[in-house]
């Protein structure tokens, strides 16, 4: 495989495309097909047989705005269909040609406009499972390039000026990264690809394995390339079937262009990608927990230093970035540094995509430049609160992450900005939270989590979280005193700087960020006994007496 | 197995394997797996207990999967899970006692966007209702 190989498959998508005068894409992705997006994708398979005209009927990964799913784009011309069913297939196949369905329009255009996508560059535009389709849009172009016209060192200068920070929530500057593995030494090293996206309420990772999958591979390989390393793993959750079964898919067909595998493009480089299963356990997305369980042992992590970058899989250096880190790669191969660098804020460049979800309206899968302002999320790209309810937080990090108060709205979306506000940027989970939310009770929900996740290995989590999670019950029954916050407090501090890995050390982050803000809801259950939001059962006394608050409509 | 060259390390693919074809892990299948690919059994065992997706016990003939995560809390989980453990009088990680419906929840399905979501035989749907779940529920108790 050549870059002119490269070019011809692309020519010959392009010419096979100009055979039909439209595109029909269907987005298949979790939330559409949820809804009836199969039998949407086979009635209009079957109309556009019978309308006679040539359309071309392709399924695509996530397109977006997941709560007006299952969604159709139609092409030229980029009428999007919301709420499609499969009795609209007809309707939608006469118009072509013509005026768009009206009744089916989405219109969100605002939605839309203010976000840039980079990672996402290809969702809803291309069939995950056709490698030719990421060809014909200058999939593997980054990999060829860097393998004919670059050195290593050449490939980790350019990701090293773009600025790209590691995606997966610790933010750590991924050119150093590569240059540190890339310096240990030893013949045998390991790329390692985190896909165990185990933050609840986040499905970014998902989206991106199961809509553009060889995206990911490419990006390991270029850093393959770089750090000098024959073989790749990607650890997915074995919660994502289909991620598992659009990757394995997608090696098959890399290998079988001549992408993965003994001297790629001609050269001498090797490099080929195994998948391995998580078993559900949020701290393998630790990364030293994650490389005990690609070795078949329970997922439990180990101190650092030594690093894995140094000692990983095997005590062989081994390269660790989550799956958009590697997204981001191609392009800025293909684009150069200085093109994502110009993107985002000061200290956290290039874009990020969030799963937007929880009490608002549009939810769905969105990608925005660092630095954009939290307002412009919630309200602009997000529609607002629905029901005539009031924003109260917005839940970012998971649970090492914490909530921002609605009175932050205009807080800048980076890394340093979120981390001074107490909370992290995490992989990209965004919870919005309303008035029927009740802080300690999330506190209390996120500790719980932290504590059934807790590997056990160090006291600190195993012990510490119990405990937390014992008070933090007692406060939402309305059984806590004014001593028990003290003794919380106190407890947060001792779990999050004793802990041994960063499940522990930030487990604490949930409640003190709740603490921070929210700190009137906590007394309001010790003291008057009383829930605003409703959310917890008061067994107190007196909860008996005040009135019932009503139930909370989801 | 045999994909994977017996090693060692392929241990959790194993299980995944043995458990996607039996429906879960009993006492011979761990000692199999151990013995075949020379692991200690006890870290066969430590593996196949420490990780969630693992089950040790049958599961029903059917399956109702609650997701718990963030955006589902959110959005009412905890009633769904509290609606289904009255109906089918039992907990979380339990079987009704016919052996026909397991109740269990998962920690996150990415199905984010449509909280709360529920995975009925491995079937997501999502912006699920209490009254809908029952239904569904029902829909099995009587076949």
């Amino acid at each position: 495989m050549t870059l002119e190989e490269l070019e011809q498959i692309a020519r010959g998508v392009q010419q096979e495309n100009a055979r039909y005068d439209h595109e029909v894409n269907v987005c298949m992705d979790l939330a559409c097909a949820s809804q009836g997006a199969g039998a949407l994708r086979d009635a209009l398979v079957e109309a556009a047989e019978a309308s006679g005209k040539k359309v071309l009927v392709r399924k695509t990964g996530c397109m977006g705005p997941c709560s007006y799913g299952p969604l159709v784009r139609v092409d030229p011309g980029e009428a999007l269909y919301q709420r499609v069913q499969a009795d609209d297939a007809k309707a939608i196949l006469s118009s072509l040609g013509g005026e768009p369905v009206a009744a089916l329009q989405c219109d969100l255009n605002e939605h839309f406009d203010r976000q840039v996508r980079v990672v996402l560059e290809n969702a809803g535009h291309i069939d995950p499972e056709k490698i030719d389709d990421y060809i014909s849009r200058d999939g593997y172009k980054a990999l060829m390039t860097a393998l004919v016209e670059m050195t290593p060192s050449g490939v980790i200068h350019r990701v090293t000026e773009s600025g790209l920070r590691g995606r997966g929530g610790g933010g750590y500057p991924t050119g150093l990264k590569w240059s540190t593995v890339a310096k240990a030494g030893g013949d045998v090293k390991y790329v390692v690809c985190n896909g165990d996206e185990g933050d609840p309420g986040a499905f970014m990772d998902r989206s991106v394995m199961e809509g553009d999958p060889h995206r990911v591979i490419e990006g390991m390989a270029i850093a393959g390339y770089a750090v000098g390393a024959a073989k790749g793993y990607i650890y997915v959750r074995a919660e994502y079937p289909v991620a598992v079964s659009r990757l394995t898919t997608a090696l098959r067909e890399a290998r079988r262009r001549g992408l993965l595998g003994h001297g790629i493009g001609g050269t001498t480089f090797d490099f080929d990608v195994e998948i391995r299963l998580g078993a559900g356990a949020f701290v393998c997305g630790e990364e030293t927990a994650l490389l005990a369980s690609i070795e078949g042992r329970r997922g439990t992590p180990r101190p650092r230093p030594p690093y894995p970058a140094v000692n990983g899989l095997w005590g062989k250096p081994t390269l660790i970035n989550n799956v958009e880190t590697y997204a981001n790669i191609p392009p800025i191969v293909r684009n150069g540094g200085k093109w994502f660098f110009n993107m985002g804020s000061e200290h956290s460049k290039g874009t990020k995509v969030f799963a937007l979800t929880g009490r608002i309206k549009n939810t769905g899968l969105i990608e925005v430049p660092l630095g954009i302002k939290l307002r412009e999320i919630i309200e602009t790209i997000g529609g607002g609160v629905p029901g005539g309810h009031r924003l109260k937080a917005i839940q970012t990090g998971g649970p090492s992450g914490g909530c921002i108060p609605a009175s932050m709205l205009d807080l800048g979306v980076s890394y340093d900005a979120l981390m001074a506000a107490g909370s992290i940027m995490g992989s990209g989970g965004m919870i919005v939270m309303d008035d029927t939310s009740c802080m300690v009770n999330v506190a209390r929900f996120f500790v719980e989590f932290c504590m059934t996740e807790s590997c056990g290995k160090c006291i600190p989590c195993r012990a510490g979280t119990a405990q937390m999670h014992t008070l933090l019950t007692r406060i939402c029954r309305g059984e806590a005193e004014l001593a028990d916050l003290e003794l919380l407090e106190e407890l947060c501090d001792t779990v999050k700087s004793t802990s041994l890995c960063g499940l522990g050390q930030t487990a604490p982050n949930p409640v003190l960020s709740t603490l921070k803000y929210f700190r009137n809801e906590y007394i309001d259950h010790i003291v008057h006994k009383r829930c605003s939001a409703g959310a917890c059962e008061m067994k107190a006394a007196a909860a008996a007496a005040a009135p019932v608050a009503p139930e909370v409509v989801a | 197995m045999r994909k994977n060259g017996f090693a060692r390390q392929a241990l959790i693919e194993t299980l995944h394997t043995v458990q996607s074809s039996f429906g879960y892990l009993d006492d011979d299948a761990i000692r199999f797996v151990a013995q075949s690919l020379r692991v200690p059994l006890s870290q066969a065992y430590g593996v196949a207990t420490f990780y969630h997706y693992f089950s040790l016990k049958p599961p029903g003939r059917h399956t109702v999967t609650l997701c718990a995560g963030t955006a589902c809390f959110i959005k009412g989980a905890s009633r769904l899970i509290a609606a289904a453990e009255e109906r089918l009088g039992v907990k979380v990680g339990e079987t009704t006692g016919d052996g026909n419906i397991s109740l269990t929840i998962a920690r996150c399905v990415g199905a984010c966007s449509r909280a709360p979501v529920a995975l009925c035989d491995g079937e997501v749907s999502g912006e699920m209702s209490a009254a809908q779940l029952l239904e569904h529920l029902e829909r099995w108790e009587v076949q």
